[in-house]
């Protein structure tokens, strides 16, 4: 079946099984492996895209899901080479260790940033409390995202 | 942060973090080679059974699968692990021992293909008695784990001293209690991975998530029958390690499935259920503590009974054992001990490398038995510990002296000085309704490096290329704790080149060069110490070469400077990458071999005991304080407020510093609160993480750390390692709280909920 999407900016169409998992479309067959997958089912967060701006995870969806959506990987977040104000902060404020989480929880991050442009730490931590981190204990994230939020803030 | 020299001391971004949080750095999990087959393995159905007909014609008529493999397709000795007891088969051969044990490879075309070939295996096995407790195991007539040994007993080690047991008769106060600690599983979010495939010339190559590249190499050589010459390991950075991938997981079986698989590249990648199955865990433990001291509160006598269970295989259960006895005296000054431990084959998962390595088990009992002590003697816990802490020069509790950096007593004094405990006992009373608080301390260490007689060493390799930049070849793996990135700062700091002029190669056999693993809170340690060396010859022979370019300027007359050395006089600028042209290729490479001190104690230590580790010269040492409340309707235990003070030497970049120690205190907080993976009869009942329960980031507070710079002398720039020691005080510490608050304590870990509400129910049956 063709799907036709929005990814990252850019309109495409696939050829592929409805059924196929999300994860595996844009890891597999679009070669976009910073969505990572960590335990396939629903528990980690590493999946985590945006699906019209709202975090979805993209283990537990099927390509018929995305059909005619927008959609923006971790890839799709650097624009003309400049990092997205999250993945600087994440950067600056050493929020990545191994990494492997890091762009589940970036992707998170934007999207409570979205609902929730001015959260306090207390926040922050439960918009993210669905994605696992093994390594940082999830403090230096909290510092990104709240100095995120602070940046974003001092634009609008 | 890319266009300055990277300053030692000074907070910097990791230079690695910024291909990770765009998503454009590759894992081993995120190749992908064009024509590749997928590989996955069938693993055993039972826990103890000899294997009596593998029957694979079914899965091979599955349409896509291209073959199925068994033990007689592995050529070589068809053994992993570390010598002496590589006791680990690629794929099962004449038995089973535990659930996760491998009994078939599969490579299909399609995951479909490769599930469905894996279900239509059938084994025929005849099913043996098992044992699952590490003291059954040790009984007479127990099962055999391993039939062509006398007993269960992998390891066993004894550390004796003075005479504990008449010397306790004598001590004013004794406790003794037993401690249960779980089975930890890593949980590193990337799951084994890897990709393989054989060149023209024969070579097998595989791209795989690993702590130790060069050692793997040679066991894949030795398990597959193939020259270590014709084996290349590259690490990428990891997805997570923490000891979990010290060692073979799936590279055999990349490597197995190259050399079957037509030509194609294979790739394996364990579901999370596959890698909870046959992955390595930290050793469940049972210790028991008898510890006395006098009138005075000084440390008397410890007697440690010490059982780690080591699952089916020996992997790393040796030396794990050697640390646990090492560290099980603590931070203390004791005159009179007598420790001993087994480390038991049984048929369950295996144990191996974790964070802590031992030393994390020994320690949750030894400190919540000083915690008890303390209590007994009317002492204050902190002033106790204190007291009885060892400073530099002292004889430590096993007996070899501490010649070095020894800062236990200043992380002590710290936590005695910081408001979180001047102010406890107002904040112990000041409780919510419902709500009961508690604060406990722990003082911990861990030894830096191998032990005294595994080669401690570190081959560092450094460029400069063509275009005047400069390279690291990074011999040991960087799994997550940013060991590349400060390589990349100890370089740009000698020879003044900013993080944007540099860059890092990641562990490759065929291109770095053999440095030991990524453990034993050794990485930057003995990597760093070469690399200084290395970078110096480097620099020199750039100043060399530019004073003779420049009619032999002196070179007080020469600055190095990002990209180009001026010669101060005449202000004239030569680019590296002209200097560079000027070198021979074999000019332009520095290499320093380092080799790290190591004890040279020997008196009365069995040799077995040496080979595996004991003792240590190096040590870093922690004191952490947790406030904790319970709630008494639901047994939910929070941490409020948590303090880390760390003595791991002087620090290189205190941001890399923290992480290291908040990750550490989370992961330890999840082993003390709610991680508990279940095995019931070998049967794994904790199959992913809907069951396995990790911390998240509403389960932890802010955590507060200080760095207690004591230089260590034979440390880079004075440090020592980090990765292990902030990961040991958090159980005994939140322990200690929890046993505050509650009024008793809970002797098993983890310290659930249920587990609360049981001891809090207690006291009310006594009221
Ligand atoms: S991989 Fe999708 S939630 Fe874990
Ligand atoms: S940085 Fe390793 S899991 Fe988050």
């Amino acid at each position: 079946m063709k799907i036709h999407f929005r990814l990252n900016g850019s309109d495409i169409a696939i050829e592929t099984d409805p059924c196929r998992r999300v994860v595996d479309i844009l890891r597999e067959d679009l070669g976009l492996t910073g969505t990572k997958e960590s335990c396939g089912s629903g528990e980690c967060g590493a999946c985590t895209i945006l699906v019209d701006g709202e975090s979805r995870l993209s283990c537990l969806m099927v390509a018929g899901q995305i059909s005619g959506r927008k959609i923006t990987t971790i890839e799709g977040l650097v624009s003309q080479g400049e990092m997205h104000p999250v993945q600087k902060a994440f950067v600056d404020h050493g929020a990545v260790q191994c990494g492997f989480c890091t762009p589940g929880m970036v992707l998170a991050a934007v999207d409570l940033l979205r609902r929730n442009p001015h959260p306090g730490r207390q926040e922050i931590r439960r918009g993210l409390s669905g994605n696992i981190c093994r390594c940082t204990g999830y403090q230096k994230i909290v510092d990104a995202v709240e100095a995120a939020s602070r940046d974003t803030g001092d634009k609008e | 942060m890319e266009n300055q020299i990277p300053v030692i001391g000074r907070s910097q971004p990791r230079f690695d973090a910024k291909a990770k949080v765009s998503g454009t750095e590759r894992y081993a999990a995120d190749y992908y080679p064009p024509g590749m087959l997928w590989g996955a393995v069938k693993y055993s159905d039972h826990a103890h059974a000899r294997l009596k007909k593998v029957d694979t014609s079914g899965a091979k008529e599955v349409p896509g699968v291209v073959a199925v493999l068994t033990c007689e397709d592995v050529a070589g000795a068809n053994r992993v692990g570390i010598p002496p007891r590589p006791d680990q088969p690629v794929l099962a051969d004449e038995k089973v021992r535990h659930r996760g044990d491998p009994v078939a490879l599969v490579l299909a075309e399609s995951k479909e293909a490769l599930a469905a070939a894996l279900d239509l295996i059938s084994i025929d096995y005849e099913v043996l008695p098992a044992v699952f407790d590490s003291q059954e195991a040790l009984m007479p007539g127990a099962p055999l784990v391993h039939s062509e040994n006398e007993n269960n007993i992998l390891h066993k080690g004894k550390i004796l001293k003075g005479s504990a047991k008449e010397a306790l008769k004598e001590c004013a106060a004794v406790v003794e209690a037993t401690f249960r600690l779980p089975r930890q599983e890593h949980a590193y979010l990337e799951t084994e991975a890897g990709v393989a495939w054989v060149e023209e010339d024969g070579t097998l190559v595989m791209i795989v998530s690993t702590q130790t590249p060069h050692r793997d190499r040679m066991e894949v050589a030795h398990a597959l029958g193939l020259p270590p010459g014709r084996v290349r390991i590259m690490a990428p950075y990891l997805g997570g390690g923490f000891g979990g991938k010290d060692g073979i997981s799936v590279q055999c079986f990349l490597g197995l499935g190259a050399l079957h698989s037509g030509g194609r590249p294979v790739k394996i990648w364990n579901s999370r259920e596959d890698s909870f199955l046959s992955s390595t865990k930290r050793h469940p433990a049972t210790v028991t503590i008898k510890l006395g001291c006098g009138a005075d509160g000084a440390l008397q006598a410890l007697c440690c009974r010490l059982f780690l269970d080591t699952g089916a295989y020996a992997s790393l259960g040796g030396p794990v054992l050697t640390l646990a006895l090492e560290h099980a005296g603590g931070v203390y000054r004791i005159p009179h001990v007598d420790i001993e431990g087994y480390c038991v084959y049984t048929n369950n998962p295996v144990s191996g490398a974790f964070r802590g390595f031992g030393a994390t088990q020994a320690l949750a009992a030894l400190e919540q038995a000083v915690d008890m002590l303390a209590v007994k003697a009317g002492l204050d816990p902190l002033v106790f510990r204190l007291k009885n802490a060892l400073r530099r020069g002292e004889e430590s509790a096993c007996g070899p002296l501490r010649t070095y950096s020894t800062g236990i007593a200043s992380c002590l004094k710290t936590i005695m000085d910081h408001p979180l405990w001047l102010e406890v006992r107002s904040w112990e009373k000041d409780a919510p309704p419902f709500k009961r608080r508690g604060v406990g301390v722990a003082a911990v260490l861990q030894g830096v490096g191998y032990g005294p007689v595994v080669p401690d060493y570190a081959n560092a390799k450094i460029e400069l290329l063509e275009d005047g930049r400069i390279r690291v070849y990074s011999g040991v793996t960087d799994m997550g704790q940013g060991n590349a990135s400060t390589y990349l700062q100890i370089a740009g700091d000698i020879l003044s080149q900013r993080f944007g002029d540099m860059e890092a190669v990641q562990p490759d056999t065929a291109r770095t060069l053999p440095s030991g693993s990524s453990s034993a809170s050794r990485t930057t340690f003995t990597y760093g110490n070469a690399l200084i060396k290395a970078a110096g010859l480097l620099r020199e022979r750039i100043l060399q070469r530019a004073s003779l370019m420049l009619m032999g300027a002196a070179y007080t007359e020469l600055a190095l400077l990002p990209g180009r050395v001026r010669h101060i006089p005449s202000g004239r600028d030569l680019p590296l990458g002209l200097i560079a042209s000027m070198l021979d290729s074999s000019e332009k490479v520095c290499v320093y071999s380092y080799v790290a001190p190591v004890a040279r104690d020997i008196a009365g230590i069995d040799e077995n005991f040496r080979n595996m580790g004991y003792p240590h010269l190096i040590f870093s040492y922690g004191a952490h304080l947790a406030r904790i409340e319970i709630d008494e309707i639901t047994g939910e235990v929070t941490v409020k407020s948590y303090l880390a003070c760390t003595d791991a030497g002087r620090v290189l970049n205190p941001q890399a510093y923290e992480q290291q120690v908040h990750g550490g205190i989370v992961q330890s907080l999840g082993y003390t609160l709610f991680e508990d993976f279940q095995v019931q009869k070998g049967e794994i009942l904790t199959t992913g993480l809907a069951t396995y329960i990790l911390p998240t980031a509403v389960d932890v507070p802010d955590l507060l750390s200080i760095a207690v710079q004591e230089e260590e002398e034979n440390g880079p720039y004075g440090m020592k390692g980090l990765g292990e020691v902030c990961a040991n005080a958090t159980f005994p510490a939140v322990a200690n709280a929890a046993a505050r608050a509650a009024g008793r304590r809970i002797f098993e870990g983890p310290l659930t909920a249920e587990r609360i509400l049981e001891v809090l129910a207690e006291e009310h049956k006594g009221e």
